[in-house]
């Protein structure tokens, strides 16, 4: 048998995936096995997919995705805690044309941001936010988040989450979802390969549907943060499975009428 | 000559924003300065030029719609009063830090707290002195009429995108809500030029824009802040403006802004009739602060009283530019009431001439 060499294994035909091309050489500064890389990933495969580039604004929150624009070669803003939603909604207005995402975490979007991220979905914006509920603040240091569950241990929960004292959890998608500003809202994970694929299809669903101009598109990311949390990557994705997607189940809740 | 009208202060605002070209206006209502978006609505911007206004479900998300639309470059505005804009301040930061274009408009009224709905010009060390946090300045113009509500429009725009800063009209409720003559300058169209910083989409040709005020390496943090500080200076050097009325042959000094100096001027005739030689120095930025020019003055005067509708903010910068060389003393009155022209005279009287 001929022996077949590196040269010939590289051949456009035999390619099976290769990084998208919106994504930046920048090494990442997630902990290995954070969600953010992934949904980072295959928003940048929507992008290249619908040739967005030129057209895209993104808005990064104050997070641990803060410097997602050192990893998406595309124009980006980055908006004080909270804030994107309004970013996004002048961006928006002012040039219709354009596609415009904000990406942002739980503290971002459900705690100090809540009024902006109600009243833009309300509104209708054409926008499209994803949210990356990972329970907990993953960039201060592991603090209770609006979305943290009942009991579950935090730095300033550190005895669990006592809902009689800190109050109830935040299911601010639910909320989203009954607002008739919003057009398309759905929740999805990211901690199996199926998962990762289903979580795909919902963000180009949310990327596609911003051009008919019907309102905002929501998509939900239950994520993983092992560091907060403080388990090994794997023992956070059994946890996620066991404990987040219970209290926050996957699937649409709002989807337009075809 | 331009189209003369009878308008408000804060109509002159909404009409000047059309006028100079506005892409978008984003605020909130809030007494006395709730005229400049029901005149904005009322003349239905966007079917005049295209215009975006957009009443925000507050002024956290107006002042950060500003930050977006400005980071595309675009020209964008919000006006608001007193405690508005305090709740603004974490985005005027943000502003500043990213170095965007924008106007701002604080038709001041009384503090602090909720204060008053009267006029004040007590949010002065605000506007001049930071707000928000970090080393940062704002272009701060201070109108003492209606027709410079919308002349400041047309200028605050242009400084603005000039120095890429923020740029503030420093009103007060008087200004906003009194009705005179003004002289409306002839509509511009809309920008239709793209910037090469802002966040427009990437195109093949250029590399991404990134509109951003984080970094986090110590270095270059202090880098960009010293390249914020040269910019600081360029301003205190090019931009400083100011009025002199009847100063030439003046023993004393008023140095009044915005609503009090309508009243000194109302004092310097009233000093003048007693037979005391009193001039009016009337700044116009507050930042840049004409330093040099009221030092410049000092050869001339014997003393200088600061008018003020606050507990004296403006007189430390008169101190700061004389340096001690004369006597520098403040009159002024709180909680929306505005100083009369008698009591301005007395004051000078009692503090300056006499003291
Ligand atoms: C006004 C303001 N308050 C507080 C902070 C500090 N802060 C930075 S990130 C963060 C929480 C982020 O958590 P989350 O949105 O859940 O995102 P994650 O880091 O978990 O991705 C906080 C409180 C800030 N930067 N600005
Ligand atoms: S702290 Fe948490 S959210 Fe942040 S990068 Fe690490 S795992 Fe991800």
């Amino acid at each position: 048998m001929a022996e077949i060499t590196l040269d010939q294994i590289i051949q456009p035909e035999n390619m099976v995936y290769t990084r998208s091309r919106i994504m930046t050489d920048t090494v990442l500064h997630y902990c290995p096995g954070c969600g953010h890389g992934t949904v980072h990933r295959l928003l940048a495969e929507v992008i290249e997919e619908l040739d967005l580039q030129s057209e895209t604004i993104g808005i990064t929150p104050v997070g641990c995705s803060v410097l997602m624009y050192n990893y998406m070669d595309i124009d980006m803003q980055e908006a004080a805690h909270g804030r994107a939603p309004a970013l996004a909604t002048a961006i928006k207005r002012l040039m219709s044309e354009k596609f415009v995402f904000t990406y942002q975490g739980d503290g971002d979007l459900a705690a100090i941001g809540t009024a902006e991220t109600i009243h833009a979905c309300n509104r209708g914006e054409n926008i499209t936010i994803l949210f990356i509920n990972n329970g907990i603040y993953g960039m201060t240091g592991g603090q209770m988040a609006p979305t943290t569950l009942p009991d579950m241990k935090a730095s300033t929960c550190p005895y669990g989450r006592d809902v009689q004292m800190m109050g109830n959890p935040l299911k601010i998608t639910d909320i989203v979802a009954t607002l008739p500003g919003s057009y398309y809202v759905t929740r999805q994970s990211v901690h199996t390969p199926g998962n990762v694929r289903k979580a795909k299809k919902a963000i180009r669903k949310a990327v596609e549907y911003q051009k008919r101009n019907q309102g905002t598109c929501f998509v939900e990311i239950v994520s993983n943060c092992n560091s907060g949390w403080k388990m090994t990557p794997v023992d956070a994705n059994q946890w996620l499975e066991e404990n987040m997607l219970p209290f926050y189940p996957l699937g649409d809740l709002k989807v337009p009428e075809e | 000559m331009g189209e003369l009208r009878l308008m408000k202060g804060n109509e002159a605002v909404a009409e000047a924003a059309i006028r100079a070209g506005a892409d978008g206006y984003f605020g909130y209502p809030i007494t006395p300065q709730s005229e400049v978006m029901e005149y904005l609505m009322a003349e239905k911007p966007h079917e005049r030029t295209g215009m975006v206004v957009l009443q925000a479900e507050s002024e956290l998300a107006a002042i950060n719609m500003v930050y977006g639309g400005a980071a595309c470059g675009k020209k964008v505005m919000t006006s608001s009063s007193s405690p508005g804009i305090s709740l603004m301040q974490e985005g005027i930061s943000y502003i500043a830090g990213a170095e965007l274009p924008c106007l701002l408009v604080n038709v001041v009224r009384g503090g602090p707290g909720l204060g008053t709905i009267q006029p004040a010009q007590s949010d002065y060390f605000q506007s001049v002195k930071g707000g928000g946090h970090g080393d940062y300045r704002l272009i701060t113009l201070a109108p003492a009429s209606v027709q410079e509500m919308s002349d400041f429009v047309r200028l605050g725009f242009e400084l603005a995108f000039k120095y890429r800063n923020p740029a503030m009209i420093l009103s007060d409720g008087a200004i906003g809500q009194m009705m005179e003559k003004v002289e409306l300058f002839d509509p511009v169209p809309r920008s239709k030029e793209i910037l090469p910083w802002a966040t427009t989409g990437k195109t093949p040709d250029r590399e991404r824009n990134i509109i951003t005020s984080l970094d986090l390496d110590p270095k270059r943090q202090e880098d960009f802040n010293l390249k914020l500080q040269k910019k600081y200076r360029e301003i205190e050097e090019k931009e400083v403006r100011f009025e002199k009325i009847q100063c030439d042959d003046a023993e004393y000094l008023f140095v009044a802004y915005g609503t009090s100096s309508r009243v000194v001027q109302k004092a310097v005739q009233l000093a003048r009739s007693r037979g005391i030689r009193v001039g009016l120095f009337r700044p116009i930025t507050l930042w840049p602060f004409p330093s040099k020019e009221i030092f410049a003055m000092t050869e001339q005067v014997k003393g200088i009283l600061s008018v003020e509708m606050s507990a004296g903010q403006m007189v430390e910068d008169i101190r700061l530019a004389v340096k001690g060389k004369i006597k520098v003393d403040y009159y002024g009155r709180m909680g929306g009431i505005i100083p009369t022209p008698d009591e301005v005279v007395e004051m000078l009287e009692k503090k300056i001439i006499g003291g």
